[in-house]
Order: C-alpha cells, then structure tokens, then sequence
C-alpha cells in the first residue's frame, strides 16, 4: 500500500514538473488569442526564453533574475510579432512561422557567442529554489522521499504557474482591461467605436504572452533542467499552443490540458524507471493521440474567439 | 522609352515578385548588421557563404542535396496554402514517408526501377493518408489542421523511433534501421563509382569527380518533375482551380456548388503525398536508412518557409528551396572559418519570411525612399 501511495506521489510530481513550462507558454496563448492574434511563435518565444534565462541565471548566478530576463526576451519578440500583426496587416501564422525562425535564430546564435561555440549553455550556479524544502527531511514535519515530499516539494516555478491561471482567470473575467481584451477579440470594430485602442490592446497582449512564453522557456531551462540546449524546447512550444486550443481559449482549461501532457510524460517517466514492457515511444505518443480523440469526440466544436487572425484596420480599409 | 521602364519598374515592385525580392536583400542586409555588431565583417562572411556554394563542384552538389527535401517539402506546405490551408505537418508527413520508403528499401527484394517506384509510390501513399486525416478530421469534426497536424507530428516521430527499435527493422541498441538495398537507392552511378574504372575517373576528372564523392541523387530531377507537377495541377486542371476557389473563398465556391469538405481532404492527401515523397527521396538518396530521432528534423517546418518566400508557387518553392539549402550549406562554412554564429542564416531567413509576411511595410519604405529620391 504504501508503495502504491509513494508511487502515485512520484507520478503527480513528476506530472507538475512536466506540466509547468507548457503551462506558463499556454496562458501566454490564452491572452493573445483572445485579443484576436494568433500566435504560432510561441515556439520561439519559449526558445529564445529558456536561452535567456539560463545565461542570464548562469552570469548573474541569480536564478530568478534570469527568470524575469527570459519573459523580458519572449516579450521583446512579441513585440515583434505586434508590430507586423498589428501594425502592418502581416498574416498572422506567416509572422509566428517567422518568429520561430527568429527566436530559435538569436538563442543559438547569442549562445555561440556567449559560451565558446556551444550551442547549449553550461551549468548554472543555482536553480530555482524549492520554496518548502524546510517542512520535508530528518526531523521535519513530512520525512524525504514519502508522498508529501515527492508531490509538494517542488520548484517555485511549479507554483507560481498555478498562481497565475488564477491570475490571468481573474483578469480576463473580473477586470475591465480583461473584457476589453475579450471584446477586441470578438469584435474589434465595435470595441473601437466604444473607444477602446484596439491596437493598444493588442499589442498589450501579444506581448504579455511573449512574456509568458519566455517565463515557460525559463521554467524549462532553469527548473526543470539547469541549462539550456538546441534541443530542450524541440516543439513544447506547439504543445502549449494546442493546450491552449484544447482548453478552449479558457485559462483553467489550457491549465488542464497542460496537466494531461504533463501527466502522459509523469507517467511515461515511471513505466520507464519499473521497466515496464511497453516501448517508451508507444506511451509518448498517448497523449496526442488522446488529445485528436477528445477533439474530435468529446469536445466538439470549438469556438475561438470571434475575430481571431483578422487583420483590424482602424481606417476601415 | 521612359515611361515603359517607369511601369514595368512599378509592376515589379508591386508584384510579389518584386516583393520577395527586396524582402531578401532586407534579410541579408539585416544579417550582416547582425554580424557587424557581434563583432564579425559581414562581407568576410558573406564572402564566405559564396565561396562555401559555388567554388567547388563538390560544394554545388550538395547545395542541391540539401535543398531537395526543402523543395518538395515546400512544395508540400504550399500546394496546402493555396487551397487555403496550413499544413504545419508536413513534418510528420516527411516522416512517415521516409519510414514507409525505408521499409520497402530494405524488406522487398526487387530489380532497380521497380523497386524505387515501389518504395516512392508506398511512401506517398501513407504519408498522403498521415495528411489526409488531418484534412478528414477537419472536414468532419471542424478541428483545425493546425492543431491536429502538431499531434500527428509527434505521433509519427515517435512511431518512427519506436519502429527502429524492431528486432526485424534494425540491429538491437544502435537506434538505426537497416540500410535499404542497393536496387531502392536513387544515387546516381553508386556502384561505378566503387568499381575500378570509377575510381580511376573521380580520380583523374576533378570537377565531375569531386561532385562524384558526394551522395549526388537522382531526388532533385524528381523535385523540379514535382514542382512541374503541383503548377499543372493548380493551373490547367478543373481539380486545382476548385481547390484553388476553395482556398480563395470558401463561402463563396461552395455557393458555386463545390463540395468544399472533399476539397480539403484532397488538398492535405496531396500535400502529404508531397511531403511524403521528400522523406522517400532523403532514405533512397542520402540516408539510406531511418534513425532514432531525438527531437524534430526540421524539413517540414523549413519546408513552410521555403513555401512563403516562393509565393507557394511550385517554381518559387523550387528557387526558394535552392536559396534555403545553399544559405544552410554555405552558412555553416562560417564557424569553421571565421567562428561566426551559422545561425544568422536561421535570422535571415526568419526577417526575410518577417518582411515577405508585410507588404504593407516594404511598400512604406518604397514610396519613402521615393520622395527622398525626388526631393
């Protein structure tokens, strides 16, 4: 029995762990779809993120510092991709395609640069920290390697992801900057005449959720891992988009459908570590194969939002 | 005189020829301020690239060895976009065809041209059938092919890795499949070129010798057949210019009484039979075999750029895919000889893509420089 509870606790950890950059990239997407741009560069915006924040966590020996550095570089490119979707009627996949070549174009670049012609960064100093490692260990509250510790004693990445679904929930449905975004998303000509700045707004979210895809991008190279490498995004970046899809353009349900992903990899990790006999490649492929069912069967339609990819033009033309 | 020059320079900078013209220069003018400021003289490099493309036979050959895949890729992607579109899974599709051609490569026992035929035209089949259902699923569910063609990506990578684990398909522990036989591969004169009269030739012939060493396949004959192909369909057949009104407007061509749900079934079978086909002609040219891969290749994604900046056209995908293979190849010269970033070539390609993506802008810079040119 207990081996059982020990077991499921590795899953759920490993699950949050997983789960986290995607759900920090897929809230990004949430924001900037539902002002009504598509953004296919989450990819490289998470790219680039996790190259930030690694170098500057490695430099700067401060892990958070490189943290909020990396959102800083994911929204840098955001800005980017707003000044052609917004300002210059770019079609918006063609400029995210464009941004991917870009992000993932000036990491491994910079990173040459930075660390001797390597395309992957050395080993920083100090991850982010465990923020309740004090209540777990000899003599504390929970003993190490039980339940508790392997599912709560985790990075502080892991929470402030949670944190900021409820956050970004809260801003979208509460807040009248979020029903602005909202009404820019559904129907910018009528927001317009409201006197809401459609662009103003737009460019607003787009780079929020390039800020968002880099703190992803970190969460990855900082958190998970503790360096950055050409690999280490390799397509998370489109996952958290379709999480995004998946939920509905909603922020708790890219926050499960991040969960889902991150608990299809948990899960792969621990047949892996018992050696299970079935092949790894056949169990990572799950939860995309899940994920067509459930969009085909049980979800339906959905719906994004009304004016989603449409090129607004105050001018009318 | 004057004036005839006067208007055809205007319809040059206003057709998209014109525009992915200067989106180009813009793209290389950015890299080399890219290169400039990290400290790097950019005419060193681009001197470089040049260099690294056309001065050896060798060079030129694998330019075209890199830019195949890219080509039918981007062929692919853009077959897909003029009938309104995004197959962002030309990567998956790449992948299950390079699967499909290495098991047909290895397992059949066939004479020489029946056996590439047979590995190409399986390949293209289950690969066109990988796109297909992201058309069908489309058509049926209404699920974006954007989203379910990332899912199919990743479930044909790891397919792919788990298919090399086979006892039957690759020796244990090397992550390889087996090499295809020698009657599937479409390298050009492989066994002369070991026999001793080969030998003795590449060996006396620098120029063709040189481009002999290479893997130099028959796949770049089978790209431009290709290209030919995807411009006939979407041109001069009743098929292309429905899928083609589809793309356009869909409201509107099935008002004219076009089934619009077939047409995008059709339209990413063909598309993925294209992509399908680049994989096939990579295993039977170049790799001879599949490998365990540890993330995603890149020919599809690589294959949507080269599809924007030819205009998803079936020759500007050709150009484009030359353009995208030779900057890759000669790009990657750089490192060695003057330790410069090879990436700059992914930035340029991404600010070419950028500025292909924003007529708008380039037109603004035109009529700017304009005025400053009258005044």
């Amino acid at each position: 029995m207990e081996a059982i509870i020990k077991d499921m606790g590795f899953i759920i950890g490993t699950t949050l762990m997983y789960s986290t950059p995607l759900m920090f990239t897929s809230l990004g997407g949430v924001i900037t779809e539902r002002s009504g741009v598509v953004n296919i560069g989450l990819e490289g915006m998470m790219f680039f993120g996790a190259f930030v924040g690694a170098t500057v966590a490695y430099y700067s020996q401060s892990p958070w510092l490189g943290f909020v550095c990396a959102g800083l570089g994911g929204a840098l490119l955001g800005l980017i991709h707003a000044i052609a979707c917004v300002s210059f009627a770019a079609e918006q996949i063609v400029s995210g395609i464009a941004i991917n070549f870009l992000g993932s174009g000036f990491a491994l670049f910079l990173s040459r640069l930075f660390f001797d012609g390597a395309t992957q960064t050395l080993t920083i100093p100090k991850k982010i920290p465990l923020p309740f490692s004090f209540l777990f260990g000899e003599g504390k509250l929970f003993q190490s390697a039980g339940f508790m510790d392997l599912v709560f004693n985790r990075f502080a990445t892991v929470y402030l992801a949670f944190f900021l679904v409820a956050v970004v929930w809260f801003v979208l449905y509460k807040t009248k900057i979020g029903m602005r975004v909202q009404a820019v998303g559904e129907h910018p000509e009528a927001a317009d005449t409201l006197g809401i700045n459609v662009y103003r707004i737009r460019y607003g979210a787009v780079m929020t959720s390039g800020f968002f895809a880099g703190l992803g991008g970190a969460a990855m190279s900082i958190a998970v891992v503790s360096r950055f490498s050409n690999t280490l995004i390799s397509g998370h970046g489109f996952i958290a988009l379709a999480a995004m899809i998946f939920g509905k353009w909603k922020p708790q349900g890219a926050m499960l459908a991040c969960l889902l992903f991150g608990g299809a990899k948990g899960v792969e990790i621990y047949l892996g570590a018992k050696g299970f006999p079935v092949p790894s490649s056949l169990l990572a492929m799950l939860p995309y194969i899940l994920t067509i069912i459930v969009l085909v069967g049980v979800v339906g339609k959905t719906t994004p939002p009304a004016a989603i990819g449409r090129i607004f033009d105050k001018s009318g033309k | 005189m004057k004036l005839n020059g006067e208007v055809l320079k205007r319809k040059f900078l206003n057709g998209s020829l014109g525009l992915t013209l200067i989106s180009i220069v813009l793209g290389f003018l950015l890299g080399a301020i890219i290169l400039l400021v990290a400290g790097f003289n950019p005419l060193e490099a681009y001197w470089v690239i040049l260099k690294g493309i056309f001065s050896r036979s060798k060079y030129i050959s694998y330019v075209i060895i890199y830019a195949t895949p890219l080509i039918i890729t981007g062929l692919s992607v853009a077959f897909a976009l003029r009938t309104g579109l995004f197959n962002i899974g030309a990567e998956g599709q790449y992948i299950m065809g390079a699967i499909m051609a290495a098991a047909a490569g290895y397992f059949f026992k066939l004479p020489l041209i029946l056996h590439v035929t047979l590995a190409v035209g399986l390949a293209v089949i289950v690969a066109a059938i990988w796109g297909g259902l992201a058309g069908y699923i489309k058509a049926r569910f209404g699920v974006h092919e954007v989203i379910s063609t990332i899912m199919l990506n990743w479930i044909a990578l790891y397919f792919s890795n788990f298919v090399v684990t086979l006892k039957v398909f690759g020796s244990q522990g090397t992550g390889k499949s087996y090499a295809i036989q020698s009657t599937a591969r479409i390298n050009l004169l492989s066994d002369w070129k070991i026999s001793e009269a080969g030998i003795e030739f590449i060996r006396s012939h620098k120029v063709l010798g040189d481009i002999l060493k290479t893997p130099i396949n028959a796949g770049i004959i089978f790209a431009i057949l290709l290209a030919v192909l995807v411009w006939y369909i979407l041109n001069k057949t009743t098929l292309g210019y429905e899928l083609r009104a589809v793309g356009f407007n869909p409201h509107a061509a099935e008002a004219g009484g076009i089934n619009v749900k077939k047409s995008m079934v059709i339209s990413m079978l063909i598309s993925g039979g294209l992509a399908g086909a680049a994989g096939a002609f990579q295993v039977l040219g170049v790799s001879h075999r599949i490998a365990k891969l540890a993330a995603m290749e890149g020919y599809g994604f690589d294959g949507i750029a080269v599809s924007l900046i030819g205009n998803n056209t079936g020759p500007g995908s050709v150009f484009a895919g030359l353009l995208f293979g030779a900057l890759k190849y000669g790009g990657s010269k750089i490192q060695d000889a003057m330790q410069a970033p090879t990436e700059v070539i992914n930035i340029m390609i991404g600010t070419i893509i950028l500025f292909v993506a924003m007529p708008k802008l380039i037109r603004l810079i035109l009529t700017i420089l304009e005025r400053r040119a009258k005044n």
